[in-house]
């Protein structure tokens, strides 16, 4: 796992994602968060039980979320050197389904809204994977 | 044209049931629990049905069935199986304007594609998958005059199928034709999004088959799909969706010591050589054609061809006739024959699009049309989007990331390497699109391009017999070919020994 957490905070999540959050780790544990890409429910952020999904040497450490539990999020890291330039926040959507995440039975589903960094967050990434 | 009655309305060719239950061992069976989610319906937001809400208890039953099924079912002929695949694919051919519009209606789909592809091509695979397990053939290798090798193709067992949301009986068709051929039982998820038309297509078809052969348990991937993908019951399991889902359930099945196939998406290139322009003929009527399939099913297909790749010397003219073309679709109510557009199949899928318009003009990408959400007279809570084209650069996130809408981000090339660089660089390798009336430049490209399916002069057919899945991120398996058959099956060898004399080693 290639931690790339450092001064500038790369992933975070709306008020309304962290209630949703609390809520699921009070129903099910602590949680951790893992970018899916591809088709269908595709790039949205996958919550799981932390102990169920393996992430690994090919993962990429972006951060913990602001929910009480920190919740740890990972991206596949191919995928992340298409989306390293960009800052996530989750966020949640009324909505149906979505693999196997966990928010899928309270009818409502995590989505990511990206921005892109600002000069000045670029550099102090820079300046610190340097 | 035709304009069908809404479901449930005087007129209309399709009833759905206020509630559907479980399909288990030949009977609707509800679920353990008793608990129900509502099924609302994209074209109009409204709820339309009850599913059940199921769990592992349900599975369970469901395995049970499926078990107490599987060595009669497998031991039937080739022959038997064949005529129940084809008497399946009769009686849904009879029922097609039914399970069209309630296709619709389920997923949002104008009602013109479900006549014309999703239905037919279902109809098909059965026939096909009847027909290529009558001709399959085990072999033998004679390895000297004493000793030959038999081998035996014999199912697997039972096996289970997660079935995606963008084409869900069309989906369920390409799983379910060829492990029913093979001599399988199947436990199958639909997705929680639109589970109707599988449900009925049980309802259908249920009695052809043997009770627990075919097996339907509905609900949520977290409560329903994960004790089915991790059961130590099933022998297989096969999942089309995303990558993330794709890992969780290869990481289920290296627990258990099974198989998968994964069909996990793609960001497929469509290439335009310059050949395109030489004559304003037929020729190019099609391959405008072929650019704007990336609107086919709303954008909703795991080989949407989202990537444009046009040559530097015919952009400007062909991407103004390109953009003249976005703009003739006709979005609109998907249960009109006119409808070229329908609705995304979800309120959450329509909210992710609009994030991907966003961050596409945040990046520089330039909107040529589009870009926006639609709105469609009478259906305001149904969930539109324009038909949009970008112009930009492929290290875009809108260029890498399967938006999974009516999206495509087109950049330009100079030369067929460049192409090539541009097509391969791509986490993804579903599908592609080569347009060129050269046919060595066609090949050249068609086999460069790191891809399971290269379109050449044509885009999104999807026929029986053509071998269909991914490269790179986009999968393990090939559908929709009797190669498929071996996915489903395991090979027995029976080494004989002819000779009527001990070895001599001992």
């Amino acid at each position: 796992m290639i931690d790339v957490t450092g001064p500038v905070q790369r992933v975070g999540a709306t008020e309304e994602a962290v209630r949703l959050i609390d809520s699921l780790v009070s129903m099910h544990g602590p949680v951790l968060f893992h970018q899916s890409g591809g088709c269908c429910d595709g790039s949205a952020p996958m919550c799981y039980p932390r102990d169920e999904f393996a992430v690994g040497d090919s993962d990429v450490f972006l951060g913990t979320l602001p929910d009480a539990g920190g919740s740890p999020f990972y991206i596949w890291k191919p995928q992340w050197e298409y989306w390293s330039h960009t800052h996530l926040t989750v966020d949640v959507v009324p909505g149906r389904g979505g693999g196997f995440s966990l928010e899928a039975p309270e009818g409502v589903r995590f989505i990511i809204r990206s921005r892109l960094f600002t000069d000045a967050e670029a550099e102090a990434m820079a300046a610190t994977l340097r | 044209m035709t304009v069908y009655a809404v479901p449930n309305t005087e007129g209309s060719v399709v009833s759905f049931k206020p509630q559907y239950e479980n399909f288990i061992g030949g009977k609707w069976v509800p679920p353990v629990e008793g608990r129900y989610f509502d099924e609302p319906t994209p074209v109009t937001g409204e709820i339309y049905t009850k599913i059940p809400r199921s769990n592992a208890a349900d599975i369970e039953a469901a395995l049970d069935a499926a078990h107490a099924a599987k060595d009669r079912w497998g031991r039937t002929s080739v022959t038997e199986r064949s005529i129940i695949l084809n008497k399946i694919a009769d009686r849904l051919e009879a029922n097609t304007e039914m399970f069209a519009v309630a296709e619709s209606w389920c997923n949002g789909k104008g009602v013109r594609e479900t006549i014309g592809a999703d239905i037919p091509l279902a109809v098909d695979h059965f026939r096909y998958f009847a027909g290529a397990i009558r001709a399959q053939e085990g072999s033998i290798g004679e390895l000297d005059e004493n000793m030959v090798a038999y081998h035996y193709k014999e199912p697997l067992g039972v096996v289970g199928q997660i079935i995606p949301w963008n084409f869900p009986l069309l989906m369920a068709a390409w799983k379910l034709a060829p492990a029913l051929a093979a001599g399988n039982c199947v436990v199958l998820k639909p997705a929680e999004q639109t589970p109707t038309t599988i449900l009925m297509f049980a309802e259908l078809v249920g009695d052809l088959l043997p009770d627990g052969v075919l097996n339907i348990v509905n609900g949520f991937g977290t409560e329903a799909g994960k004790p089915l993908a991790s059961s130590p019951r099933v022998k297989k399991v096969a999942f089309t969706g995303e990558t993330t889902t794709g890992r969780l359930i290869m990481q289920y099945a290296s627990q258990n010591l099974i198989p998968v196939t994964l069909e996990l998406g793609g960001k497929s290139p469509n290439v335009f050589m310059p050949s395109v322009m030489d004559a304003d003929d037929g020729f190019l009527d099609k391959a405008l054609e072929g650019f704007a399939m990336f609107a086919f099913n709303q954008g909703e297909v795991c080989t949407c061809p989202s990537r444009a790749l046009v040559h530097e010397s015919i952009y400007d003219e062909f991407m103004a006739k390109a953009v003249a073309r976005t703009e003739a679709m006709v979005q609109g109510n998907p249960l009109d024959t006119d409808t070229q557009i329908g609705a995304q199949a979800s309120h959450d899928q329509q909210e992710k699009i609009l994030s991907y318009l966003q961050i596409g003009r945040d990046e520089g990408a330039k909107v040529l049309t589009g870009g926006d959400k639609a709105t469609v007279p009478g259906f305001e809570g149904g969930h539109y989007i324009q038909p949009t084209i970008f112009e930009g650069v492929n290290s875009m996130r809108v260029f890498q990331e399967e938006i999974f809408g009516p999206v495509v981000s087109v950049t330009k090339f100079r030369d067929t390497t460049e192409a090539l660089d541009i097509a391969n660089d791509t986490l993804y390798g579903l599908g592609a699109g080569v347009w060129s009336r050269n046919m060595n430049e066609v090949y050249r490209l068609g086999r460069g391009i790191e891809a399971g399916r290269v379109w050449v002069n044509n885009y999104h057919a999807y026929p029986a017999h053509a071998a269909f899945g991914g490269y790179k991120g986009s999968g393990i398996g090939r559908e929709n070919h009797h190669m498929m058959l071996a996915h489903y099956q395991q090979t027995k060898n029976m080494l004989v020994s002819y000779k009527w004399e001990a070895d001599g080693f001992f």
